[in-house]
């Protein structure tokens, strides 16, 4: 029996979708939480499968069911792209589900977190231009309604949602007539849903309406990027990439000094994930096949550490309430494993030696340093500055003062499972780089090659 | 039967992995819940120099029977893209180690005063809640230190010299109770950070220069200190400035001293180690590593030798008005740091003294580890014997007192506020970047409940005023 044989890719969606209909229906907290781990964990085994699958040989996909013109087209495929982050992206929702403290599980949504993970797996696995832009506007305007039933004021979140998908969709639908404007366009929206200055207001306003782990599942699995990857970069002329890269490059620059002088716990993540996810941007914008590598690998290194450092940062709001950096809060006596947690994700999250981030920040470096010593003088100084900037939330967390406090506040076993699994990735990645770097790799010449080949087409079309 | 490679490479190897393994076997039990016992903790520590310490020299005793003044230990490439079908790497990272009189010396020296040090915390940190953490940050402090000093490429010195910085940082912090530590730290770590982002600047442009990061490529395959750089002037200069950035940043050469005083709130035996002996001495180690640069930059060579002479008559004038022995010996330290770095410059028109500079760091290390364990029951003794005496002893008196009458009280009010080095960075570096992005962020915070259609009082926002009411971190 082939075990590749199985319809995973489409397990991968349907699974998460059957969790979240069943779970809505639990009343018993504690128990919707145990049902939707159960789920999150199938959708990550499935995952695996797919990822498995392709790597033995087999290409998954899904065609379009629907007659008419599409009926040709495959619209989810598991490519070389892709097949590594469907896993990464099951696997943030299952640890977010897993980290939920007791306290807060009557208010979280674990029904949302599973349809989330169901729209966002599909849309990291969609191929097809439209259906992918479909599922990214699914992908913002999810948010919308959690903010909504939460009874905070939306109408930021919905112009910038609104704005992306908007600019998306006029872009692809032009780029056929003017590449140009069709492609400004697309790297408009991918710069908004990414959080580019003056756009970056909405990362910080989502972090302060929705709760930590809704809030995270939306930003750290970056799906700017992937509609940058799959919409953008394979048809964007060189300029335009170049004034996008520019643009990412400064958003990066002024988050790492925000970020720095942040008194509030929650917003220094939103810059510093902010930053993170325009230096991605920065190496798309190069477009090197070194460079793109180092923006693939920091997409994921990035992921995985700053959701760790996420879930570090819910933990400890779940113990002691909101949480300012603009006293010290003294609490490495009470619970000095979230204190190594967050330092170790904190640390690879900036690009730390031995972490996974390092490699990434490495070839992006490189590169940024072989296009212009002012690139890579700037990508430097952002590293330099976010890496003060956690070792500030750090020390003004977990030193400082003695935290009195008649409550445990010792890190819990699903809590230590769900750190310590992220923890593993990121040493893991930062001391055996060569297998995931070499994925990336491909992945980068993939859609290098892509782009070459839709660049001369349009070069032919001109010139017949 | 072994021949002496493999042997080297095996000892090499050994060398590098005992302090690493020591860094699993003492951090990873805290991360699981587990918590070792404090002479399980001592007896790993021991386990682990012992078997570093005697590999080293092991590897420096063979050496000169295997006919070399150097052994390269090459673990291959880490990381390395290449296009299908093609030999040529797009991207390659090499690990390689190099023993040499300088790096296998500089190794030994680490083994032998982080063991010490080792032993003497055993007790002076019995019972204390932080008993294994320093340990922890021991391990990777040797651990930064053994790869820093013995890396053949920049990309593994960057490596080793990152893990000395964060161990530092973080033992600096190591009473969490009081606030004073923890906003040093901050300090320390800033200066470190512009430190290492210079030496990052400098191996990617090197990287983008030679091709590569090793050593032997960039400062030829000659025994130190006789190799000879591949590089132009020009080229040698822009690197080595960036390298000097480094350096100084590390040391606490000028303008990067404030930390270095700051840095004593750790406890005792981590000054010792860090401040005393082979923390501060890392930078100068670089400068000597990077001798061909110097050799082939006179620009470099005068820099290094002004930055060197002005640092240790800066850190004599302050050092003489501290009040406190820590900070006493840091500013000695400090001192004979520029020293080293003077003399390390000088090599460029006198190579001998490289070799002084080198003997100068080495015995300077041993002896200011030794001032900082005994200053403690050195104060114990002096309270003593004053107590005999019934008055307190009489000070030998300073240079300062020589100086004329008008300059005295300058050079006072110099020594005092630190040569307004603090002042300066904070007052045109740090606060205007604070007020800048403070400014940032309210007016950010306007916009957003602008956008939202919430009041400013409801969204708790202050309107964008002046840049001057920011306020920053606590620092």
């Amino acid at each position: 029996m082939n075990p590749f044989g199985l319809p995973w890719l489409e397990l991968c969606l349907v699974v998460p979708l059957i969790g979240a209909a069943y779970v809505g229906f639990v009343d018993d907290a504690l128990q919707r939480s145990r049902w939707c781990l159960g789920f999150a964990g199938a959708t990550l085994a499935c995952t695996l499968m797919t990822c498995a699958g392709y790597y033995a040989g087999h290409s998954p996909a899904i065609a379009a069911w629907w007659p008419w013109d599409w009926a040709d087209r495959t619209i989810l495929a598991v490519d070389t792209v892709s097949a590594p982050l469907l896993p990464l992206v099951a696997l943030l929702h299952l640890l977010t589900a897993l980290a939920t403290a007791r306290t807060k599980m009557g208010r979280f949504s674990f029904a949302g977190l599973l349809v989330g993970a169901a729209v966002r797996l599909a849309a990291f696995a969609c191929v097809a231009p439209w259906p992918l832009i479909g599922l990214l506007a699914l992908d913002a305007v999810l948010p919308y309604f959690e903010i909504r039933r939460r009874g905070r004021p939306a109408r930021l979140y919905a112009i910038h949602a609104g704005l992306f998908v908007v600019l998306l969709g006029a872009g692809w639908a032009c780029v056929d007539a003017a590449a140009e404007v069709g492609s400004v366009l697309m790297l408009a929206a991918v710069l908004v849903r990414t959080g580019a200055v003056p756009a970056h207001v909405w990362v910080t306003d989502l972090f302060e309406k929705l709760p930590f782990g809704s809030a995270l599942l939306v930003v750290t699995p970056l799906a700017g990027v992937y509609a940058a990857v799959r919409l953008v970069l394979p048809v964007a002329p060189e300029w335009t990439l170049e004034a996008f890269g520019i643009l990412a490059l400064g958003t990066a620059a002024y988050a790492a000094g925000r970020g720095v002088v942040e008194h509030d716990a929650r917003r220094f993540f939103a810059y510093l994930f902010v930053s993170h996810a325009s230096l991605v941007l920065v190496g798309l914008g190069l477009h090197t096949p070194i460079a793109v590598t180092g923006a693939l690998v920091m997409w994921m290194s990035s992921a995985v550490s700053l959701t760790g450092l996420g879930l570090t940062l819910r933990a400890i709001e779940a113990r002691v309430g909101s949480l300012s950096l603009k006293d010290f809060r003294g609490l490495y006596s009470q619970s000095p494993a979230l204190a190594i947690c967050f330092l170790l994700t904190g640390l690879a999250a900036v690009g730390f030696p031995g972490t996974s981030g390092f490699v990434a920040a490495e070839l992006l470096l490189d590169e940024a340093v072989g296009s212009h010593e002012a690139v890579g003088l700037v990508v430097v100084l952002t590293a330099a500055v976010n890496g003060i900037g956690v070792v500030r939330a750090y020390l003004m967390l977990f030193t400082g003062c003695r935290h009195v406090t008649g409550v445990a506040l010792w890190i819990t076993p699903r809590e230590r499972v769900a750190v310590l699994t992220l923890v593993a990735l990121i040493l893991g990645g930062g001391l055996f780089p060569q297998t995931y770097l070499e994925t990336r790799h491909s992945a980068a010449r993939a859609v290098l090659r892509e782009r070459h080949d839709k660049l001369k087409q349009v070069e032919d079309a001109r010139n017949p | 039967m072994l021949d002496a490679e493999r042997l080297m490479t095996i000892l090499g190897c050994l060398v590098v992995a005992a302090p690493a393994l020591l860094v699993a076997v003492l951090g990873v039990p805290p991360l699981l819940g587990w918590r070792l016992s404090e002479p399980a903790t001592v007896r790993a520590v021991r386990v682990a120099i012992m078997a570093g310490l005697l590999s080293c020299f092991t590897v420096l005793v063979v050496m000169p029977f295997a006919g070399d003044r150097s052994a390269v230990v090459d673990l291959g490439e880490w990381v390395a893209l290449r296009p299908p079908g093609m030999d040529h790497a797009h991207y390659h990272f090499a690990i390689a180690f190099e023993f040499d009189l300088l790096s296998a010396a500089l190794a030994l020296l680490s083994f032998l005063l982080c063991g010490t040090i080792g032993t003497f915390a055993a007790r002076y940190l019995h019972k204390e809640s932080g008993f294994n953490r320093f340990f922890v940050l021991l391990a990777l402090f040797l651990l930064g230190m053994v790869t820093a000093t013995l890396a053949d490429t920049i990309e593994t010195l960057f490596f080793g010299w990152e893990l000395v910085g964060l161990s530092s940082a973080l033992l600096v912090t190591f009473f969490h109770e009081r606030p004073a530590p923890s906003r040093n730290a901050l300090q320390v770590w800033i200066a470190y950070r512009i430190a290492d982002a210079a030496l990052l600047l400098a191996a990617v442009v090197l990287h983008d220069m030679v091709g590569a990061g090793d050593f032997d490529r960039i400062l030829g395959t000659d025994p130190w200190p006789y190799g000879r750089s591949i590089l132009t002037e020009g080229q040698a200069t822009a690197v080595g400035f960036l390298l000097l950035i480094a350096a100084a940043g590390k040391s606490a050469l000028i303008p990067f001293s404030g930390w270095l005083p700051r840095a004593m709130e750790g406890p005792t035996p981590s000054s010792a180690v860090f401040y005393g002996a082979l923390s501060v001495h890392l930078g100068a180690f670089l400068l000597l590593r990077i001798n061909p640069l110097i050799a082939a930059s006179v620009w470099l060579a005068a820099a290094v030798v002004g930055l060197g002479i002005l640092t240790a008559v800066y850190a004599y004038l302050v050092g003489a008005v501290q009040t406190d022995i820590k900070s006493v010996l840091s500013f000695a330290s400090l001192a004979q740091v520029g020293l080293i770095v003077a003399e390390i410059g000088a090599g460029h028109w006198i190579s001998a003294l490289w070799y002084v500079a080198f003997v100068h760091l080495l015995g300077h290390a041993c002896l200011r580890t030794l001032q900082f364990l005994r200053a403690p029951t050195l104060l114990q003794d002096y309270r003593g014997l004053e107590n005999a005496i019934g008055d307190k002893l009489p000070r030998p008196p300073g240079l300062l007192q020589f100086a004329p009458a008008t300059a005295q009280a300058w050079l006072y009010r110099f020594a005092l506020e630190r040569g307004y080095l603090d002042a300066l960075l904070t007052d045109y570096v740090a606060r205007p970047f604070v007020q800048l992005f403070g400014w940032c962020g309210r007016v950010e915070r306007w916009w957003a409940a602008t956008l939202n259609g919430e009041t400013q009082e409801a969204a708790a926002v202050p309107a964008p005023g002046p840049a001057s009411e920011s306020t920053g971190p606590q620092s």
